[in-house]
């Protein structure tokens, strides 16, 4: 087996809030190989887009800091680097797309001049080198006439096309870890397919491991090579995408999975709902976060956090219902 | 079945400076009966909010009518459209900015009543307590503000306030593409049982087919401020019949195993054209796999293809 690009063991991150400590991140752990797509998936707050800037060593610190555990990427720990170091990385061999085309990038500056500028920051080439580099992403993203776009300003580019040019800025420096964090929220579905069969295309050619950072499961089953399901701030379920979807182990991921809406389903049935919303995470008990909304809920569950429990090779949740080997009815 | 709403050849056009119209609704047709739900699905800029102002009466109307039951709503002026407000309401898509946040929010859900002078001001309070349980929020929260309760909390809020007029006609544009999934389905079951119980005719815009499949009973598919095709629900999805409507079923993700497909779907290549300058034929034929000279020639009109089903294509 290769070794992982990225290895996450037991992180921890703490924020210290007005309300006390919140555990943003508690015990988070997975590794992703080259050319593997991984998706995080969870609703709002569960940390996913946490998990990303720890990687990337963003936590905003304070009032966040990373407290625990280990982030290897090609064996060294980003989190004992130093700030310089980790710069050199950043946009380097780890690069980062996000959500809003439009606010993560620079309106006073060419498409062109942003991508020459990340390559000449982690490469010794000349302006010239760099703008050819630049026009050569921009066709290999698929926008045409590269050498015109290559002069455009971000607002004179459509939705798609501006999230195109992230990601040719993304891959400049041939990352070997692509954070993807909800790349296609704001774009259209047909806009969004393009995107995905673009990322999907450039891990299969370049070997970049992808994290993907949804709260679509959708997209997980489109682009997925595994999952892991992230609830208050814990990895609940994780396994390969096909598993976890078609025999989710933790009440949350079924629940979750039975309430998105199908084209292919029964329209007339209501929608099966979770019932209630995600605690705070300043006031989470000793027990098992989702307990209050669990359907299946015991006393036991209150006492104490979970432990994972293999489901198959691979494929785990931390959930104390779930015996070893077998799936709840 | 009598039809509560009626849009024909409805228009609205954007003046943008001296570079010409902006086409953002351009000879829309539909019909919605009593107690039914038509969706309307299409990409950014197809016109869909618009469409949806348009009926709202928050948008300009160029050209085309809309009828209420009756009362001609494109046409109506002044105190005549205020007191006709009570009959369409509208939930917009964000539950942030759509909710006053210096208002508690049993003010929020009364103000329509107040403003439009509806029933007893004694009587307003006690409505605004019946409403807040109609859509499954404690009586008791109407004194908190917006920014206390959370964003499926805020859109139940929103349709309170929807509700507030007794209205025939609810208009929501893109109701919960901004919840999370879990939280999504309880304001669509929500938003399914109030049709149940109060019969309410509803104009549902969204962008996830999924979630139109499951609320609405007949689809519109709006592509560049025109309808290219429209069916009823199931049968849209069973055979869909313009390219495009194809190309947007195709490139939606799908959970089922049997339709689960790996490194994203068919494509539709490229973005649509301006609405400034729009080709002569059809809209779609830039980007259409299928188009013939005929298509970038000759504009497309809607025809029935099979039962209910209308589409507006030159190779169907």
């Amino acid at each position: 087996m290769t070794q992982p690009v990225l290895d996450i063991r037991n992180l921890k991150v703490d924020f210290m809030t007005r309300r006390g400590v919140a555990h943003v991140l508690d015990d988070v752990s997975f590794t992703v190989a080259p050319g593997e797509l991984l998706a995080i998936v969870g609703e709002s707050g569960c940390g996913k887009s946490m998990t990303a800037l720890s990687v990337l060593g963003l936590v905003p610190t304070p009032p966040g800091k990373v407290v625990g555990g280990s982030i290897l990427f090609q064996g060294r720990d980003l989190a004992q680097l130093r700030r310089s170091d980790m710069r050199k990385i950043r946009g380097g061999d780890i690069a980062m797309i996000f959500q809003e085309p439009m606010t993560s990038l620079n309106p006073v500056f060419t498409c062109g001049e942003q991508i020459a500028e990340a390559v000449r920051l982690h490469q010794n080439v000349s302006p010239g080198a760099a703008h050819a580099r630049a026009v050569e992403m921009l066709r290999a993203v698929g926008i045409p006439e590269p050498e015109l776009r290559a002069n455009a300003y971000p607002h004179q580019l459509s939705g798609g096309m501006r999230q195109r040019v992230m990601i040719a800025m993304a891959l400049s420096c041939q990352p070997r870890l692509l954070i993807a964090d909800e790349p296609t929220t704001a774009l259209d579905v047909t806009v969004q397919a393009q995107i995905f069969s673009l990322l999907d295309e450039l891990r299969h050619k370049t070997g970049t491991a992808i994290v993907l950072i949804t709260h679509d499961m959708g997209a997980v089953a489109e682009m997925a090579d595994k999952v892991a399901v992230m609830y208050a701030g814990r990895i609940i379920e994780q396994g390969p995408a096909d598993a976890v979807l078609d025999s989710p182990g933790h009440p949350y991921t079924r629940g979750l999975l039975a309430s998105i809406p199908r084209v292919y389903a029964d329209p007339d049935a209501d929608l099966p709902e979770i019932p209630g919303i995600v605690p705070a995470l300043t006031d989470l008990g000793r027990g098992c976060a989702f307990e209050p909304r669990c359907p299946l809920a015991i006393n036991a569950c209150h006492a104490a956090q979970p432990r994972h429990v293999a489901m198959s090779a691979n494929h785990s949740a931390a959930c104390i219902r779930l015996k070893t080997g077998e799936v709840l009815a | 079945m009598s039809q509560l709403l009626s849009v024909r050849d409805l228009k609205v056009h954007f003046p943008v400076g001296n570079r010409g119209t902006v086409h953002a609704v351009d000879g829309v047709d539909f019909t919605i009966p009593h107690g039914k739900t038509l969706g309307i699905v299409g990409e950014s800029g197809s016109g869909k909010t618009t469409t949806a102002l348009a009926i709202m009466r928050l948008a300009p109307i160029t050209g085309g009518e809309i009828d209420l039951d009756g009362t001609p709503i494109s046409r109506i002026q002044g105190e005549d459209l205020r007191r006709a407000r009570t009959r369409f309401q509208m939930v917009f898509q964000d539950p942030f900015s759509s909710l006053n946040p210096r208002d508690r929010v049993g003010r929020i859900i009364r103000q329509p009543m107040d403003l439009l002078g509806l029933g007893e001001p004694s009587d307003r309070d006690t409505r605004v307590e019946e409403l807040l349980q109609q859509v499954g929020l404690r009586p008791e929260l109407k004194s908190l503000y917006p920014h206390q309760f959370s964003g499926g909390q805020r859109q139940r809020i929103g349709l309170a306030r929807a509700l507030a007029t007794r209205p025939e006609l609810i208009v929501f544009d893109e109701p919960v593409s901004a919840l999370d999934v879990a939280v999504q389905a309880q304001v669509l079951n929500l938003i399914r049982r109030l049709q149940r119980e109060s019969g309410l005719t509803y104009l549902f815009i969204s962008h996830d087919l999924g979630v139109v499949r499951h609320i609405c009973d007949e689809i519109a598919v709006m592509y560049l401020g025109q309808i290219v095709e429209r069916a009823p629900a199931a049968q849209i999805f069973a055979a869909p019949r313009h390219p495009y409507t194809q190309a947007l079923i195709a490139a939606a993700p799908s959970l089922a195993p049997e339709h689960r497909r790996r490194g994203g779907g068919a494509r539709l290549q490229g973005d649509p054209p301006s609405p400034v300058n729009l080709p002569r034929g059809c809209r779609f034929a830039s980007r259409c796999r299928l188009a013939i000279d005929e298509c970038r020639q000759v504009m497309p009109k809607l025809r029935e293809c099979s039962s209910g089903q209308v589409v507006a294509c030159h190779l169907v």
